[in-house]
């Protein structure tokens, strides 16, 4: 059951979840309830949908809106057939983290480089965690040419502006041995999607 | 009292495991486990060992390694080994593979056939391929490994290198995936698509859309990607008479 005064559910995946959070309080979206799914599942894509399924059934039609804040994230379709299910829509394109970027833009990136990894806030503060020890690589560095020999650059998507995380992600390009650039997008896309959800 | 045996126990799993004290049996078993666990030293070790006792390079192969690494890839699609735990095991294996490769070459056995295997347009994940390649070198084919982001002209200087039996394309990305059409289409355009096998996979990738895009075959994973591999170049020399 949703809390008093709740009435749209955004099922976020967590790896932009807290950006939705400051959009929610920025704009004083009181009425919008977020929970978020454990980011680490982009590494067991197939068992993001059904995480999401089980939100939604826990909603159990208790909102007058729900809205998944989820792309495509690595689920090949499996995601939208749930959606489909229960009549509902997601973020557009491939990968979450794009939404920052634009989609249009996102592809033009990828297009020009394919060879591109991409950082955001969220994935700079938690590199550690969610990509060198989930990849063993703090325990087998030399993993690290099989996983990232193909990259030829870091692009980090910075949605705040902030030295710290800027020095951070320049230091995870070195680690990753590849060459580095940002580019400011603060939010992107993801405002004007949730706008379209709350109906401003 | 308890606590004594538990520092017995744990000195017990502290002392290196001699492996020339096991029987052949036993080692194989043990081999099998250290596959799982990614031990590139022990595997190495023990490839030699086995070739010592007077097993063929063929047979250490497909029994020790080629088996090991079977039962890695069932795990791994049931989602009890992840993408890191592969890898340790596949390099562990590629350390038999290098004593292996001289002596598998100097008995002049013909491979069992040839394939040429790249990553298409746009996309540079290769994990997937390699272990592809590795397994089908298991099996005992000459693999041609073309690399990364390969466009159609890439993949016709192979073949036409080559003269594989199979081309293989794979592809992690839905955005790249349908460059495998284009692939099979100039291969329909040329009148060469008959002339070879062609497989695919890629995490994005079903039986439908190899079927929608002209493949002789879609590869849920490694293991299956030789097996497969092995049965076609089989059944069209038969074919073939």
């Amino acid at each position: 059951m949703p809390r008093p005064g709740k009435t749209i559910l955004i099922i976020a995946c967590g790896a932009i979840a807290r950006e939705i959070h400051q959009i929610r309080t920025l704009n004083q979206w009181r009425h919008i309830e977020i929970e978020a799914i454990d980011a680490n599942l982009h590494f067991t894509p197939t068992r993001i949908a059904p995480a999401v399924r089980d939100k939604l059934i826990h909603a159990n039609g208790s909102y007058e809106k729900v809205f998944v804040a989820f792309a495509d994230c690595g689920t090949y379709g499996e995601l939208d057939k749930v959606l489909t299910e229960f009549g509902l829509e997601r973020l557009p394109g491939l990968h979450c983290y794009a939404t920052f970027a634009g989609q249009s833009q996102f592809d033009q990136y990828h297009d020009a480089d394919p060879a591109t990894f991409y950082l955001t806030d969220f994935l700079v503060r938690h590199f550690d965690r969610l990509v060198v020890r989930s990849l063993k690589l703090d325990v087998h560095p030399e993993l690290l040419p099989q996983f990232f020999g193909n990259y030829q650059k870091v692009m980090y998507l910075m949605q705040s502006r902030s030295p710290l995380l800027e020095q951070k992600a320049r230091d995870i390009a070195d680690y990753l041995r590849l060459d580095y650039c940002s580019v400011e997008t603060g939010f992107g896309e993801l405002l004007p999607e949730l706008q379209a959800v709350v109906g401003v | 009292m308890n606590e004594h045996a538990d520092q017995s126990q744990d000195q017990d799993d502290d002392e290196e495991l001699d492996l020339t004290t096991l029987s052949t049996e036993e080692l194989v078993e043990q081999m099998h486990d250290d596959l799982y666990d990614g031990l590139k030293e022990e595997i190495v070790q023990g490839t030699s060992i086995l070739l010592e006792r007077g097993w063929s390079a063929e047979r250490v192969l497909n029994e020790a390694l080629v088996a090991g690494m079977k039962i890695v890839g069932i795990d791994f699609r049931d989602g009890i080994l992840f993408v890191p735990e592969v890898l340790l095991a596949a390099n562990a294996m590629k350390g038999g593979m290098g004593i292996l490769r001289p002596l598998l070459a100097e008995t002049g056995a013909k491979p069992v056939g040839k394939m040429v295997i790249g990553t298409v347009k746009g996309d540079i994940h290769d994990i997937g391929k390699n272990l592809v390649a590795m397994m089908l070198e298991g099996a005992g084919f000459e693999v041609i490994d073309i690399g990364i982001n390969n466009a159609v002209e890439d993949y016709f200087a192979a073949i036409e290198e080559h003269q594989p039996d199979i081309l293989g394309m794979s592809a992690l990305l839905t955005t790249t995936m349908p460059y495998m059409k284009v692939v099979i289409d100039e291969m329909v355009a040329r009148g060469v698509r008959d002339d070879y096998i062609v497989l695919v996979g890629g995490a994005p990738l079903n039986e439908e859309f190899g079927t929608a895009v002209g493949a002789d075959g879609y590869c849920r994973d490694a293991a299956e990607a030789a097996n497969m591999a092995t049965r076609m170049v089989e059944e069209r020399r038969a074919a073939a008479g």
